[in-house]
């Protein structure tokens, strides 16, 4: 064993003794503050029927997978915030596209652009719903509602800034427009999309569970209504904590997505 | 000689918002087939504008160009540009495939190109797997690929550092001179102009006319620096340039 290969395997470890010291504090926390938590709550020193427990809430967990289809709300939940996002992340590529074409449209429509943004998207969410009616659609549209805005704005921004030779280049190889959309703009700006479907999968959520709250008969967002209205704030809670976890999943899996293919493509 | 390319009277100004930029006046100057000429002339004078004009991407206000029927230019930036998500090999082809010509043949002719310029065992790799010579090569294959007639050099080595533009220069010129191509090279090195041409045209300070016009009348080989007359060029030209 020589010296330098010593010195990086002590390195090496530092490292990984750091990683799991980390991981430990960041469990024991959560550990503790569930703890804490539940003390209290079994103490009297906080009024459970108002802020519930971990236990409650588990024995809600349990009962409600088997009573009350929990999974089947969860599903509702992601399947909508995820057709929200994707759909939002397509729709946005598609008109910034359009609006990276014509810089005359895209001058145009930028103020309306602005003004649509700085909206807050979540007081539209009555309108679409009387518009489109009290189902599913409607929580699926106030879902993409709340990030096509933000999408297309990115999605344009970072188009306008693809690096002008690269344009140049496909120019002098006697390429048109269409060449240059498909050879450049597209393929150099996938991170930038990438990076733009993982804003959208918050937003998305946001606008999800508004919309669940607002019209639906299923869904976490509905849970956390249903259980406000009763009194059961360990339905509320629960559902909360699902939603945590889902959207953290989520966000996880993307940034997977992501690594995988950018790493291929750049 | 027959010329292949020839510039009449061009003329080409900028308009902004700022002002009129003008740029070139009344340029004229002839390529001939197999030539190697070099346009040299201060920063910002206007040499990039004389490329684009001659590779038909902007249109001058006033003069022509003429050119030999059916002459194909094929442009080589300031930098490589090879796109990071494509092979090298699919970098090279991108202007075939932009013409919508991949075939076999011409597959194998960019294949064969990668071989003569030792460039076969990086052919699948990323571009960023290259050294800046090696894809200042790719850059030109690719822009050998489409077999363009004539070859517009925008201070192909600009980006390298002077040991390696050194190297580069000489290995990319003699290429183009292995096959047989008419090129016009801009660079603001003067050594570089004279090592690699058969002619130095000088550009004046913007606005840009013709101020001088130089043959260069030594043997194209790796000992040009060496040869008395080189210094004599270098310092005649680098009196047109004060
Ligand atoms: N698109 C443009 N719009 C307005 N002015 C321009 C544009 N492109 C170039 N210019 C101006 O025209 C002049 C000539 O530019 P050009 O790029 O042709 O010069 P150059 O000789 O290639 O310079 P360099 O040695 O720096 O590469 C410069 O003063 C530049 O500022
Ligand atoms: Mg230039």
């Amino acid at each position: 064993m020589n010296d330098s290969s010593f010195n990086q395997r002590e390195f090496i470890r530092k490292i990984r003794l750091r990683k799991r010291t980390v991981l430990f504090f960041q469990c024991a926390i959560l550990v503790l503050f569930f703890a804490l938590w539940q003390f209290c709550a079994d103490m009297g020193i906080i009024d459970s029927f108002i802020f519930s427990s971990p236990k409650e809430i588990l024995f809600c967990a349990y009962s409600m997978i088997f009573t009350n289809s929990l999974i089947f709300h969860t599903f509702v939940t992601s399947a909508e915030t995820v057709a929200g996002f994707l759909i939002s992340t397509l729709l946005g590529t598609g008109i910034a596209v359009i609006l990276w074409q014509s810089s005359f449209l895209n001058e145009i429509f930028q103020p309306y652009l602005v003004v649509l943004n700085s909206v807050p998207k979540t007081a539209l969410a009555p309108i679409i719903i009387v518009w489109v009616g009290n189902n599913i659609n409607s929580i699926i549209v106030v879902a993409l509602l709340t990030s096509v805005v933000v999408s297309i704005l990115n999605i344009l921004s970072a188009f306008n800034e693809t690096d002008k030779n690269m344009i140049k280049l496909i120019y002098t190889l006697g390429g048109n427009k269409k060449d240059v959309l498909f050879k450049v703009v597209l393929p150099a700006n996938i991170p930038a999309v990438m990076n733009t479907l993982k804003v959208n999968t918050g937003l998305s959520f946001i606008g999800t569970i508004i919309g669940e709250m607002l019209v639906a008969k299923y869904g976490l967002g509905y849970l956390i209504i249903y259980g406000s209205q009763i009194f059961r704030l360990d339905m509320v809670m629960m559902s909360v904590i699902i939603l945590a976890i889902l959207s953290t999943v989520l966000y996880k899996g993307i940034v997977i997505l992501e690594n995988k293919i950018v790493s291929k493509v750049m | 000689m027959e010329y292949v390319f020839k510039a009449e009277n061009i003329s080409f100004s900028y308009y902004t918002l700022q002002g009129e930029q003008n740029v070139l006046k009344d340029i004229s100057f002839g390529i001939k087939q197999g030539e190697f000429v070099s346009i040299a002339g201060p920063s910002g004078c206007g040499k990039s504008t004389m490329l684009s004009i001659m590779a038909g991407l902007i249109k001058p206000q006033n003069g022509k160009t003429k050119t030999k029927d059916g002459l194909k230019t094929g442009y080589m930036l300031q930098q490589d540009y090879l796109f990071e998500w494509r092979s090298v090999f699919s970098n090279a082809l991108l202007g075939a495939e932009i013409k919508g010509t991949i075939t076999e043949e011409t597959k194998e002719y960019a294949k064969s190109l990668f071989e003569k310029y030792g460039l076969t065992e990086f052919m699948y790799k990323k571009p960023s797997a290259l050294s800046g010579g090696m894809r200042q090569r790719a850059a030109l294959i690719r822009t050998l690929v489409p077999k363009p007639d004539i070859l517009l050099l925008d201070e192909p080595f600009s980006a390298l550092d002077y040991q390696n533009r050194l190297n580069v220069s000489r290995e990319i010129s003699s290429i183009i001179k292995k096959e047989n191509k008419t090129a016009v090279m801009v660079t603001h090195d003067i050594s570089e102009a004279i090592s690699v041409s058969d002619r130095v045209i000088v550009f004046s300070k913007i606005p840009a006319v013709i101020k001088n016009e130089f043959e260069i009348d030594m043997p194209y080989d790796s000992l040009r620096r060496d040869n008395p007359k080189f210094t004599k060029y270098f310092n005649e030209i680098w009196k047109e340039l004060q």
